[in-house]
């Protein structure tokens, strides 16, 4: 037996050192440098307990990050969810034109952020932009969109709905592949209409494929900020900052490395609670019965 | 009649969904003077090609993206395997502890880290290289729990069939383990190579020069808007950026599919 537990830690062994040395042991550094004074030439780094978060806590651009991060969930994660499931409806029916509207529906998944914040920034480029060209033919123009803090949020929104829509898609393409047309044939038959059946049968049937669609939508709302880079690194005045793209700039612009460990912190802390509320939701209370 | 309205919004939000893509299209194919205007008698042109192309050092990049993702995908499909099969075949204590820790990095993703790990490279003297970008990836959480639910379904009379054939457990692996989980691993590849081919954040903070940087990183400092280049040249770059991977997802398309889902359902 011996000679087995060998062999299974030998095997095991370089994908646990990598693993540890790029995100246990960073996950603990992080916080441990959370609690620890920035480190000058004259003076050296001092532990400060929790300084550094009543530092975060009394910066309102920290909240104002933390709100815009939230609003960003909450306006990409329900309306992408909502959108993949229609179309996954629209294409799983033969329909003219399937195969090809798949693709079309699919096709941003494949590009990276960069690339789709590229294609979007002209849009939103005021006046010579295409959404200003096409407003202006209605008399609204001059809309600097990705430069009014009351339109950059949505704007990325879109942008992001549009990135990932399709993506999700193809998981509701998949569990509605499994489902027998008997069911609909029979509500039919019963005289439900079809957002009856939608609502009592088919979207109870398909929460599974939802949550685990939705956890993943969640964790993407916080790890993606490329397309920040490109349209408006954060601006303006940090109404597009995102928490991930504050940290990026507290260690690399403003070199604030306290900072940045506790920002990091608290998205490690965020990112813990989502996987524990899928731990405890996700294979509970979602199945069908 | 809903029949018809049905077809009617599938194609408005197909048309929708593809004219960003559409529409670089057309601006990377004409004059800038057609920019914004949309008359089908507009010449075609690869001038914007040809100047973006000569503007930066875009064939460097794809190769080094290459690299990049050839390396992670090499090292993540022989860490993977290992380690799955240990997890899958093997007692030992504290493998259930161990294969929890493992899982901690499906939701912290090394994509969060980028303070701590920076300092590691520092470190280790890998900023600015390829090994620097990729390593931090090389183990995945994500592969191992892939690979290891495929090598669980794999029945252990085979095992025994093999070890009466006087296979260690390397053979074992290589000759009954890798080839029987075949589709599980072209599926993770798939993934892996999209994902890398498209990451972004890492490989910024990571690399400083022309000889590393991969194309995302390299896009980006094209077009960004500080550049001021304008934007025919920006859609020709950034057609040059995706149509490598765009070709192999159109050209393998159901596998590439296939593999989101197979990697999503389990």
């Amino acid at each position: 037996m011996r000679k087995e537990w060998v062999t299974g830690y030998l095997l095991i062994l370089p994908a646990a050192v990598v693993l540890a040395a790029f995100t246990h042991v960073p996950i603990v550094r992080t916080v441990h440098d959370s609690l620890f004074s920035r480190a000058s030439a004259i003076r050296p780094s001092r532990f400060v307990g929790t300084g550094n978060f009543e530092t975060l806590a009394s910066d309102p651009v920290f909240w104002k990050v933390l709100g815009n991060n939230l609003a960003f969930a909450l306006g990409t994660v329900p309306v992408s969810i909502a959108l993949a499931l229609v179309m996954a409806l629209l294409v799983n029916r033969k329909i003219r034109g399937q195969g090809t509207l798949r693709l079309a529906y699919f096709l941003p998944t494949m590009l990276p952020m960069i690339a789709a914040a590229n294609l979007w920034l002209f849009f939103y480029t005021p006046d010579i932009g295409l959404l200003d060209q096409i407003l202006g033919a209605f008399g609204v123009s001059g809309t600097n969109w990705l430069g009014d803090p009351d339109t950059v949020m949505p704007c990325l929104i879109a942008m992001t709905v549009w990135k990932e829509a399709g993506f999700f898609m193809i998981f509701y393409l998949a569990a509605l592949q499994t489902q027998p047309p008997e069911l609909w044939e029979a509500a039919h038959l019963e005289g439900a209409s079809r957002w009856v059946y939608f609502r009592r049968v088919l979207f109870p049937m398909l929460m599974p494929t939802t949550m685990f669609v939705l956890i993943n939508a969640v964790l993407n709302a916080f790890k993606l900020v490329d397309h920040l880079f490109i349209m408006t690194k954060g601006g303006p005045n940090n109404a597009s900052n995102l928490l991930l793209y504050y940290i990026f700039e507290n260690a690399f612009a403003f070199n604030d490395m306290p900072a940045a460990a506790a920002l990091t912190t608290v998205l490690l802390a965020l990112l813990a609670l989502l996987a524990v509320s899928q731990f405890l939701f996700l294979d509970k209370r979602v199945h069908y019965r | 009649m809903s029949r018809a309205l049905d077809t009617f919004a599938a194609w408005v939000l197909g048309v929708l969904w593809i004219s960003p893509l559409a529409y670089a299209l057309w601006a990377a194919f004409h004059p800038p003077e057609f920019m914004a205007n949309f008359v089908l008698t507009a010449p075609l042109t690869l001038d914007n090609f040809v100047h973006a192309w000569a503007m930066a050092p875009f064939p460097r990049y794809i190769l080094n993206t290459f690299v990049l993702v050839t390396a992670i995908l090499a090292a993540q499909l022989v860490l993977g395997t290992l380690a799955a099969y240990g997890f899958a075949r093997f007692r030992f204590p504290g493998r259930d502890a161990i294969f929890l820790l493992v899982l901690v990095q499906l939701m912290i993703v090394p994509d969060v880290l980028i303070v701590e790990n920076y300092t590691t490279m520092a470190d280790l003297g890998l900023i600015d290289s390829i090994l620097g970008i990729g390593l931090p990836y090389m183990a995945s959480a994500f592969g191992i729990f892939l690979l290891r639910q495929a090598f669980k379904s794999i029945p252990k009379e085979l095992d025994d069939a093999a070890r009466i054939e006087g296979c260690g457990a390397l053979g074992m692996l290589w000759r009954v383990y890798v080839p029987l989980a075949r589709p599980t691993l072209v599926a993770y590849a798939l993934v892996s190579i999209s994902y890398h081919w498209n990451n972004f954040l890492w490989p910024l903070i990571v690399t400083n020069s022309v000889t590393v940087r991969p194309i995302t990183v390299g896009l980006a400092i094209f077009g960004a808007p500080e550049s001021g280049v304008s934007w025919p040249l920006v859609s020709a770059a950034t057609l040059i950026s995706v149509t490598p991977l765009l070709l192999a997802f159109l050209i393998f398309q159901r596998q590439f599919v296939q593999s989101f889902l197979q990697a999503g359902i389990k």
